[in-house]
């Protein structure tokens, strides 16, 4: 048996030390640099909490907070909005299901950057001429030039491509679905709608819980779009913590600022996945 | 019973999918044309096809050379990730009863909520501290960083798969290792399958740890050479799509033919 247990043990701690070594170790760097003033380079002496106080005072990290929880709470109502829809058609008795099917989960196996860049050329150049041809002034010149307008392009691409991955859920979800209940729903004189908030939607509750969370998590941290569509501007105006994190830790001499607003990051993120997955939940229950 | 089919749905979910296919379309129409084509029409076909754009983007962009960057990365990626995270994962789901064991499952699997930026400064440090800012410091950091999703999901079904199998090779006399590559891994394929996919995706579609880790430009990924030559595509429209598309091509031409697997395999990865 003691043989059996060393051979356990071989499988096990490698894997233990490589993790602590290279993700482990690494947090707790952040953590400890985060109390520092070091700047990626040179000596360093411990301020305390110096670090956190700007932090919260700094209007550049704060509007970084707002823009991607902006982000990131529309992102995911609409996703899933979308994606219940898409699901909710593609589960009915349709013709060309697995081809349309096929063809919604696309966009989740392409490189994020590069949608991104595609996108560009839209918003740069057929959005407008599409805008002028119709006499729509307002969307006449590139929305990603525009501060006020710039997130909306990066939600309109962000979206487009994390409505396939969420309709694939749902579907997965749907199909668990007896057809025997709706039935039964419809012999009772209950209509669409009904069957939907009375059926469907309880039965699925899991799988919206699943979504929003994923979804959620996805879009706090985005970085590959604002990186390829506006590097952050124009402005600062598009600056999502992820994106703030990497300009000012390796290009702004800023890591020990930096490592104290991705612990605050951290501290956010747990608490909100804590807290969406119970407050979800309870609503399964509910339901 | 075979019920009527919903053309009414069948056609808005049609034109949905067209709002899908609209941006991979244009790609294509910007990909074949010359400037003043794509001025002319942007999404009518050209009158003749221009093909050269993409012998002009492979030699701009050195395409080859990040296209086997990309692979080898993606490749060896997902071998190992196959062999040793669930060879960890079994270690763990046979032992759970015990407290290290126990408490190496929550560990790797907490780790999942530690958002990547906290790492991002520390970890390149690391790695160029170590002279791991290469192909291979990507591949073994995939690797390492694969973990706590991927027992989270092996530790499940290896916990569905009944003991009774490894207690007949046992008695045979296989050793744990042996149970390991000649029961327990064959029986592993399903799951396997979505690990599979969901890392080549992953490995190959990833930008910012390229973007960090890889130091230099000749070793770089398929997204990332996108990235570094925004500059040198500049307007060169024709160009700079010819390239993206032969950057998504490997991954659209294995979606094609592998769709029903990877669809599956997506799901089952977040079902879990």
């Amino acid at each position: 048996m003691k043989k059996r247990g060393s051979a356990y043990i071989l499988m096990t701690v490698p894997a233990l030390l490589l993790f602590f070594a290279f993700h482990t170790f690494p947090t707790l760097q952040g953590i400890f640099y985060s109390f520092t003033n070091w700047k990626g380079y040179g000596d360093f002496d411990f301020v305390g909490l110096k670090n956190y106080i700007n932090v919260f005072k700094d209007d550049r990290v704060v509007d970084s907070y707002l823009f991607t929880f902006k982000f990131a709470i529309i992102s995911t109502l609409l996703v899933n909005l979308f994606s219940m829809l898409i699901a909710l058609g593609l589960n009915a008795n349709i013709r060309f299901k697995n081809t349309l099917r096929a063809v919604y989960f696309l966009p989740n196996i392409l490189s994020g950057l590069i949608v991104a860049f595609i996108f560009n050329y839209i918003f740069a150049n057929f959005l407008p001429e599409m805008a002028e041809k119709f006499g729509i002034n307002s969307l006449a010149t590139n929305i990603l030039g525009n501060p006020d307008l710039a997130w909306v392009g990066i939600v309109i691409v962000a979206v487009w491509q994390a409505v396939a991955f969420n309709t694939i859920l749902y579907l997965a979800g749907l199909q668990t679905i007896p057809s025997e209940l709706y039935e039964a729903s419809s012999l009772d004189g209950a209509g669409k709608w009904k069957t939907f908030w009375h059926v469907t939607f309880p039965l699925i509750a899991p799988f919206f819980t699943i979504n929003m969370v994923l979804a959620m998590k996805g879009f706090l941290m985005v970085f590959d779009q604002i990186v390829a569509m506006t590097g952050g501007g124009p402005g600062q105006s598009t600056e999502s913590i992820s994106f703030l994190i990497y300009k000012g830790g390796f290009e702004g001499g800023e890591f020990a600022y930096q490592s104290a607003n991705a612990v605050v990051y951290f501290v956010i993120i747990v608490a909100i996945s804590v807290v969406q997955i119970r407050f979800l939940q309870r609503r399964e229950v509910d339901l | 019973m075979k019920k009527k089919t919903n053309w009414l749905l069948t056609l808005l979910l049609i034109a949905g999918s067209v709002l899908v296919l609209f941006p991979l379309y244009m790609a294509v129409m910007i990909a074949v044309k010359d400037p003043q084509q794509l001025a002319e029409s942007l999404l009518a076909l050209p009158d003749k096809w221009h093909f050269e754009n993409f012998t002009n983007a492979m030699e701009m962009t050195n395409f080859w050379n990040a296209f086997s960057n990309s692979a080898v990365i993606t490749v060896f990626t997902v071998i190992f990730t196959l062999l040793t995270n669930s060879l960890v994962a079994y270690a763990i789901a046979r032992n759970m009863h015990k407290k290290f064991y126990k408490f190496l499952y929550y560990y790797f699997v907490s780790a999942m909520f530690i958002p990547f930026p906290i790492i991002m400064l520390p970890i390149v440090k690391e790695m160029t501290a170590l002279g791991l800012t290469n192909l291979y410091g990507l591949i073994f950091l995939y690797i390492v960083y694969g973990l706590s999703f991927n027992i989270f999901v092996y530790v499940g079904y290896i916990r569905s798969i009944p003991k009774e199998l490894e207690e007949a090779a046992i008695m045979d006399g296989a050793s744990t290792w042996g149970v390991f590559w000649k029961v327990i891994f064959p029986l592993l394929m399903p799951i396997n399958a979505t690990v599979g996919i969901l890392t080549v995706l992953w490995a190959w579609n990833d930008f910012m740890l390229p973007l960090i880790i890889l130091s230099d430009q000749d070793i770089a990924t398929l997204p990332l050479v996108q990235y570094v030559f925004q500059g040198q595509f500049s307007t060169d429209y024709n160009l700079a799509f010819a390239s993206y598309l032969m950057a998504l091509t490997p991954i659209v031409i294995v979606y094609l033919f592998a769709q029903k697997w990877v669809i599956s395999g997506v799901t089952k990865g977040a079902i879990k």
